[in-house]
């Protein structure tokens, strides 16, 4: 038994096998495995379809029937194959739906970014001040009535914040206060009123997120600062805010891609004029509606219209794209800070 | 059970009660205390003999029959003690027998915590901190407290030095960093980090993030100090210049020392309290505590029979 051993010492044995053997057990093992894996699968494929679809019909046309002859351009070509990219950008007018087109995609960006930049303004402070709110001075019992109230806010259908925009805050808000009282020509459909309701449906999401972080930070840091004198706000924004400011970033990095991603309560609410414009009482056009209004029309598969949408839809995806990925980045800096 | 009652300071003036009388928060009387420290580099005037007999000493802190709940659990029973100034106290005792708590009693840390409770009363120089036209952040100033864990924020070495007086109000970017050279000269970090205290704290060492909250709650300017462990999570070389540290400011701080080291108690403290399942069992002159306990569970806890 020790015969091969080196050492004097023998070797002990009890004869239970180690050797692998095939059984239910394993098998059944493999099946899980397999599954778990095939679900985690799905999201994966879901994302590479999206992004061939959206690659195949505004950059490079991928389906093997189609393919610019002699120069001549075929009917169901790619966006980018028919308009220059340089059109694409510098282009002020975005007029695909008229006789004379133009495709420059500023006014929609421009749109975008008003009606997400006033939701932003609306949406920050409001859903960092509940964070901090339900993070560092709410009771148990306050904060156990007020985050499922915020879970509600995050459930209700985007349709009906659209509507509510449309029939409630310009009639009710925004005209009183800005037509009659300042002057201001506000038409019924505008960027404030959408801003607004996104903004609102934004805070859920910039409250629970940034809550978390808030949380994460170590009670000891708070302990610290109180013993050095500090009232609650000093410690709130002195200490915690400060220690936690990338994951509040992060967070509302993500809220501000998910109001440009905004759709149905754009579309509602701020009409389909695409314009360059900063006037929040004009409407605008932003890429999500000009979208889903190009989808609902009776507008030719394979149109240069149809493929529009396309370029527009990567446009869009690649913004909330970039803004995902900086997100990530500095939550993983945020990681790195107390330890 | 109760050391005899030494002389108190009752002619000390009320300055809490003054402090939160003053009108506009507590930035005219923080700053103010600052003035003074900024003409005087000394933030505490020197005491030049430690006085060694205990009847000269007066009493800093004193709690009087001090029961503590968390919810409906008892966790300090009848806690009787007296703290003398310029001195330091170490409370000693096996894990879970409130010393902790005992110690967040007295600067009112325990309020943090949701359903805490006490009865009885925690005096600080006759004046009741439990009071109710008492402000806690005032309170926090004259009392600071070092943790076990060192905490240094997520900032640079000055701005963690400078939070307390920043907090009280003082911005003039000169007072400050001499307050900051200041505290940490006493709590001898400076010749470590003067070139580098715009670098972030976390970059610290343990023993030297551990003398940066040191310096941190000097740099408040207060009078007592508290001590939750503060040497449990350092190497030996930085346990003992912590030790140092406290021998050097008990000339001119009260300190309260929590320990799980009846070695550093005995190095460090001039008076030791131990404490057993949330009672004061005995207290008295840490020699004599160490070397003559009158309780047997004292002896049984210090010659390691148990705990």
């Amino acid at each position: 038994m020790s015969s091969a051993s080196t050492s004097s010492m023998p070797l002990a044995s009890t004869g239970a096998s180690l050797c692998r053997t095939l059984s239910v057990q394993r098998l059944k093992e493999g099946l899980i495995r397999t599954g778990l894996f095939a679900c985690a699968g799905v999201s994966i494929l879901t994302t590479f379809g999206i992004v061939a679809v959206l690659f195949s019909n505004a950059v490079y046309d991928l389906s093997p029937a189609s393919t610019s002859v002699n120069g001549q351009v075929q009917h169901n070509a790619a966006f980018f194959q028919q308009v220059s990219i340089r059109e694409f950008v510098t282009e002020t007018r975005w007029t695909p739906q008229f006789s004379e087109k133009h495709f420059g995609i500023l006014p929609l960006v421009c749109g975008t970014l008003l009606v997400s930049g006033i939701a932003a303004l609306i949406g920050i402070p409001i859903g960092l001040c509940s964070a901090i709110y339900l993070s560092e001075y709410s009771s148990p019992r306050i904060r156990a009535i007020i985050k499922p109230v915020l879970e509600v806010l995050a459930g209700i259908p985007t349709v009906v914040y659209g509507y509510f925009a449309l029939v409630f805050v310009t009639p009710y808000v925004l005209r009183p206060f800005f037509h009659d009282l300042l002057g201001f020509d506000v038409s019924l459909f505008n960027a404030a009123s959408a801003g607004i309701v996104v903004g609102v449906m934004i805070i859920p999401m910039i409250s629970s997120l940034s809550e978390d972080v808030l949380r994460s930070v170590p009670r000891s840091l708070r302990e610290a600062a109180y013993a050095l004198g500090s009232t609650r706000f000093d410690v709130s924004t002195r200490v915690v805010v400060p220690a936690a400011l990338s994951g509040i970033i992060a967070s509302f990095l993500l809220a501000i891609a998910r109001a440009m991603g905004e759709t149905m309560a754009v579309t509602i609410a701020a009409g389909q004029m695409a314009n360059v414009t900063a006037n929040p009482f004009h409407s605008v056009a932003t890429m999500t509606s000009y979208i889903v209004n190009v989808s609902l029309g009776d507008t030719e598969i394979g149109s240069i219209e149809e493929k529009s949408i396309y370029a527009v839809g990567l446009t869009l995806f690649l913004i909330t794209l970039s803004m995902n990925i900086v997100s990530q980045f500095v939550l993983r800096r945020f990681r790195e800070v107390y330890q | 059970m109760n050391s005899s009652p030494d002389t108190m300071t009752r002619t000390a003036i009320d300055q809490l009660e003054g402090y939160s009388m003053n009108a506009g928060r507590s930035d005219s009387a923080a700053t103010r205390g600052h003035h003074v420290s900024a003409v005087v580099p000394a933030v505490r005037p020197v005491v030049t003999a430690t006085s060694s007999s205990r009847l000269e000493q007066t009493v800093k802190f004193q709690t009087k029959s001090l029961d503590f709940f968390y919810g409906d659990n008892q966790v300090l029973f009848n806690v009787s003690l007296d703290v003398p100034e310029k001195s330091v106290t170490a409370l000693i005792g096996p894990s879970g027998c409130g010393k902790s708590t005992f110690l967040r009693t007295l600067n009112r840390m325990n309020d943090i915590i949701e359903g805490t409770r006490h009865t009885g009363d925690v005096l600080l120089e006759g004046t009741d901190v439990y009071a109710p036209q008492i402000d806690v952040v005032l309170l926090r100033k004259r009392v600071g407290m070092v943790f076990q864990k060192s905490t240094p924020f997520p900032k640079s070495i000055f701005d963690n030095v400078a939070y307390g007086p920043r907090v009280a109000g003082l911005k003039n970017r000169l007072r400050l960093a001499g307050i900051v050279e200041e505290s940490l000269k006493r709590a001898a970090l400076w010749d470590e980090v003067k070139d580098r205290l715009n670098k972030s704290a976390m970059a610290l060492s343990g023993g030297q993030q551990q003398r940066l909250c040191i310096a941190r709650t000097l740099a408040t300017n207060p009078d007592v100090i508290l001590m939750d462990e503060p040497a449990s999570a350092l190497d030996p070389a930085s346990t003992a210049r912590v030790e140092d540290l406290i021998f050097e400011l008990k000339q001119n701080y009260t300190i309260v020392i929590v320990t799980h080291n009846m070695q550093q108690a005995a190095r460090v403290s001039q008076q030791t309290a131990f404490f057993f399942q949330g009672e004061l069992v005995e207290t008295g002159d840490t020699r004599r505590l160490f070397t003559n306990p009158t309780q047997k569970q004292t002896e049984d806890y210090i010659t390691g029979r148990f705990g």
